[in-house]
Parts: C-alpha cells; sequence; structure tokens
C-alpha cells in the first residue's frame, strides 16, 4: 500500500478533498487492512488450534490466502486507487472482490475449519447460529443470487456508483456488501462448508443460469450505457471485461456444480455384479461391423 | 472390452435408476447432444465469429431490451449445457464403456440443431444480431443455415446407425 493511496481516494470525482474526508478514506484502508489480517491470522489460529485433528488439505489454505489476496487487490492498492477514475480498472478491482475472492474464500472452508478448531461448547454453538432462520434464509440460493444481482444492478444503473465515489460510507458499503453478498452467493451454490439445509442440483441450476444471464445483460447494458461521468471508451472496455471476466468465474462456478453433483452420484463398486453378465451395451457393441 | 466394467451397476441393486443400459444410453446421447449444442453456443460464435472473424460485434447498439435478454439467457445456457454435458460424459464413462460413434453423432446433431436455431430464431425472428454487417446477407444465411441442416442430418443418420439393439428388451 503507497503512502499517497488516501490522498488518490481524495481525487474522488475530480474535485482535491481535504480534512475530514481525507481522514475518512484513510480510516477505510486501515479497517480493510485490520479485517484481512484478522482473517489472515485467525485461519492460521484455527490450523494451529485444530492441528491434532485429520489432515487439514492445503488448497484449502491456499484458496483461503488467495481469497485474502483478491479481496485486498480489489479494495485496496493500486486497483482500487485507479478504480476511481478508471470504470475499467474499477470492474477489475470487482471482478476481484465480488467474484474471484468469495469463490477462493468459500472454497478454504472456513466454517469447517472453525468447527474443528473450537471447543465443543463453542462450536456446538456455531452451529446453531448457522442452522438459526436468520442464516437459513441469507443463505438460500434464490435469496443470495438476489443480493448479488440486486446489488449491482442497482449500483450500475442508479446514481449510486456516483454518489459512492464522494462518500467513503457508501463506498465502505458498497464494497463491503459486494463481498459478501459474493460470498453467501458462492457459498450457498458451490461451498465445501457443511450446509444443513443446501439446495438439490436443480435448484441451484434453476438459480445459476439467471445469475450469469443477468451479469452478461448487465454487462451488455453498461456497454452502451455507462454510469454518468464514465468516458464511452472505458465504459466499453469495462463493460466487456466485466462480460468475459464473469464468464470465466461463471464457468468454474458451474465446473463446480456439477463436481459436486458428480462426486455425489458417484456409483458403488461394483463388486456384486457376478462374473460373466453381459450389459446391453456388449450386445450393442458386437452387433456393430 | 471388459465384462466387469461394462456391467458397473448392472443388476447390482444399487442405483438401478441410473444404472441401467437404456438409461446410460440416453445418457451418452444427451451428454453429446448437449455438448454439441453448448460449443456451438458458447465456443463456434465466441471464438471464431466474435474474436476470430470479428463479424459480429460484441454488442449491436440497435439489439433491443427482448433481444439483449434472449441473448443473456442463450448465453448462460451455453456455458451451461457445455459443461453438463462433459460432465454427463464423465459419468457414463465411469459406469461402462462410452459409445463414442453414438456420441459422436449426436454431438454433430447438437450442432447442427444450434446452429440452425441460431440462425434462425437469433438472426432472423429476434435479430438479436447478424452474421456479418455491411454485406449482402443471403448467401451468408443459406450457407449457415444449409451447414446446419447438413451437421443435423449428418448427425441424426450416425445416431440412428448406432442406435442400441433394445427393442427386444
Amino acid at each position: 500500500m503507497d503512502h499517497d493511496h488516501g490522498i488518490g481516494h481524495g481525487s474522488v470525482g475530480h474535485a482535491p478533498v481535504q480534512g475530514t474526508e481525507a481522514w475518512g478514506w484513510a480510516l477505510f484502508d486501515v479497517l480493510v487492512v485490520l479485517a484481512l489480517v484478522t482473517a489472515a491470522v485467525g485461519y492460521a489460529a484455527c490450523r494451529w488450534a485444530a492441528r491434532g485433528r485429520s489432515p487439514w488439505p492445503v488448497r484449502r489454505t491456499e484458496a483461503w490466502y488467495a481469497g485474502l489476496t483478491c479481496a485486498g487487490a480489489g479494495a485496496i492498492g493500486p486497483v482500487a486507487a485507479a478504480a476511481h477514475t478508471s470504470f475499467t480498472a474499477h470492474m477489475l478491482g470487482h471482478l476481484l472482490l465480488g467474484m474471484l475472492a468469495p469463490l477462493l474464500l468459500a472454497l478454504g472452508a472456513p466454517v469447517t475449519l472453525a468447527l474443528r478448531a473450537l471447543p465443543a461448547i463453542r462450536a456446538r454453538s456455531l452451529t446453531r447460529l448457522l442452522r438459526s432462520r436468520y442464516v437459513r434464509v441469507i443463505t438460500h440460493p434464490v435469496v443470495a443470487a438476489v443480493l448479488n444481482a440486486g446489488g449491482l444492478w442497482g449500483l450500475y444503473t442508479t446514481e449510486l456508483y456516483q454518489l459512492m465515489h464522494g462518500s467513503v460510507l457508501v463506498y465502505g458499503l458498497v464494497h463491503a456488501h459486494i463481498l459478501v453478498a459474493g460470498y453467501l452467493f458462492t457459498a450457498s451454490l458451490v461451498g465445501v462448508d457443511p450446509d444443513p439445509h443446501r439446495a438439490s442440483v436443480p435448484v441451484r441450476s434453476a438459480v445459476l443460469i439467471p445469475f450469469i444471464a443477468s451479469h452478461s445483460i448487465l454487462a451488455n447494458w453498461l456497454y452502451a450505457h455507462p454510469p454518468v461521468g464514465v468516458e464511452v471508451a472505458d465504459g466499453q472496455a469495462g463493460a466487456q471485461l466485466m462480460y468475459y471476466g464473469g464468464d470465466a468465474v461463471d464457468v468454474v462456478l458451474i465446473v463446480l456444480l456439477f463436481a459436486g453433483w458428480y462426486s455425489a452420484t458417484r456409483p458403488k463398486a461394483a463388486v456384486d455384479v457376478p462374473p460373466g453378465v453381459q450389459s446391453t451395451r456388449d450386445l450393442q457393441v458386437d452387433r456393430e461391423p | 472390452m471388459s465384462t466387469a466394467e461394462t456391467s458397473a451397476g448392472h443388476g447390482a441393486g444399487a442405483d438401478e435408476r441410473r444404472g441401467t443400459g437404456a438409461s446410460l444410453d440416453r445418457r451418452t446421447v444427451a451428454s453429446g447432444f448437449l455438448f454439441g449444442c453448448g460449443i456451438a453456443a458458447s465456443m463456434i460464435d465466441l471464438f471464431i465469429f466474435h474474436l476470430g472473424l470479428q463479424w459480429h460485434h460484441f454488442y449491436d447498439l440497435s439489439t433491443t431490451q427482448v433481444a439483449l435478454t434472449a441473448d443473456g439467457f442463450f448465453h448462460a445456457f451455453g456455458w451451461f449445457i457445455t459443461i453438463w454435458g462433459l460432465f454427463l460424459l464423465a459419468d457414463v464413462r465411469r459406469r461402462t464403456e462410452v459409445a463414442w460413434r453414438q456420441w459422436t453423432g449426436a454431438v454433430i446433431a447438437g450442432v447442427g440443431f444450434f446452429q440452425l436455431f441460431d440462425g434462425l430464431v437469433d438472426h432472423k425472428v429476434l435479430r438479436i444480431h447478424q452474421i456479418r454487417y455491411d454485406v449482402d446477407l443471403l448467401p451468408y444465411d443459406v450457407i449457415w443455415i444449409g451447414s446446419a441442416v447438413l451437421l443435423l442430418l449428418i448427425g441424426i443418420l450416425m445416431l440412428w446407425r448406432t442406435r442400441p439393439a433394445r427393442s427386444t428388451g
């Protein structure tokens, strides 16, 4: 994080700001760093506390820290600084914070790790919380998809986008929403953490397809109608980045959804098939010239 | 060909519904057809016409909201069914040997079906985009729709020639 970062934020809205507002942007950066450090240290502490349990797959740890890196890159640092004047950079930050980071963080299985690390009583409280009606509602794929896609449409089709760059409070809330809604959405569709109310594959597919459609429709729409104050070329480049970058993450989501189906429907080993039984497939293949 | 492998799930009692030969045949055809439609929708259009030839535009500004919405859903379905088709293929493969000719026939039929659909519905009915701009469209449309019909017929012929002998039960 460069030293001038707060001043970079200050140039938002093409008008220099000083005083309390600059302090607000600096405070935002500090809070983001604190949250990232807490998440990084917390995960490591949980791994340490659960060291006696069965081995923890390295790829989950890698996913978690890669996710934190993406979230950090999307919220603070050069990309986020450029995002105040460039719509394309904003979209890159949005892809990192709203799609890639949530995916990687969900694959880090933080709930599973916490359940392993906590003492039994605390783990039971956590399970109770996860089973509560509130959590059950917001982790339903339909609700999570509406929160996620609705947030995006609200951001780009209203004056929120302009408003956000003038107020650090709105900026912080929008970015927190993008990350949290993205996480809930990803976890509800392809999460590896235990989910007592996991929706069926057809339901999750029925949510994912309209979501992908709405994402590409919004990208197409933004191509023609960039937010107020965004140059045409910048708006078009950002919209295309949203379209193709979103596609790349969406394809990963579809693959993970089917991979879950694939391992859940694994056939039982064919040990009790009597030797010599011919399947109809054999007959058919034999028949061919 | 290993008998034990090809009859996996057959008569084992467990997962009877998914593991029988008839349903695996259907699954092979469904896999190929979905994959064929999917690569026509998501790959041929994207890689050849958008990125390669650059005949299509990213977004035709005269497009209506209805066409835009329809395009968004085609797009989402394109990726979804491509991957669905591949996972169905993987599922057939872990249960039995894949009838590759039958699968290939289904893929070709799927590509033909989708190109025909695209040529008729997207280009002509919804007019989401045209194949190419500032040219006489007729030869393009004839070649597009003609090749689609040809592929569909080849695919159906291959499926018909590799159909399983199941009428006897």
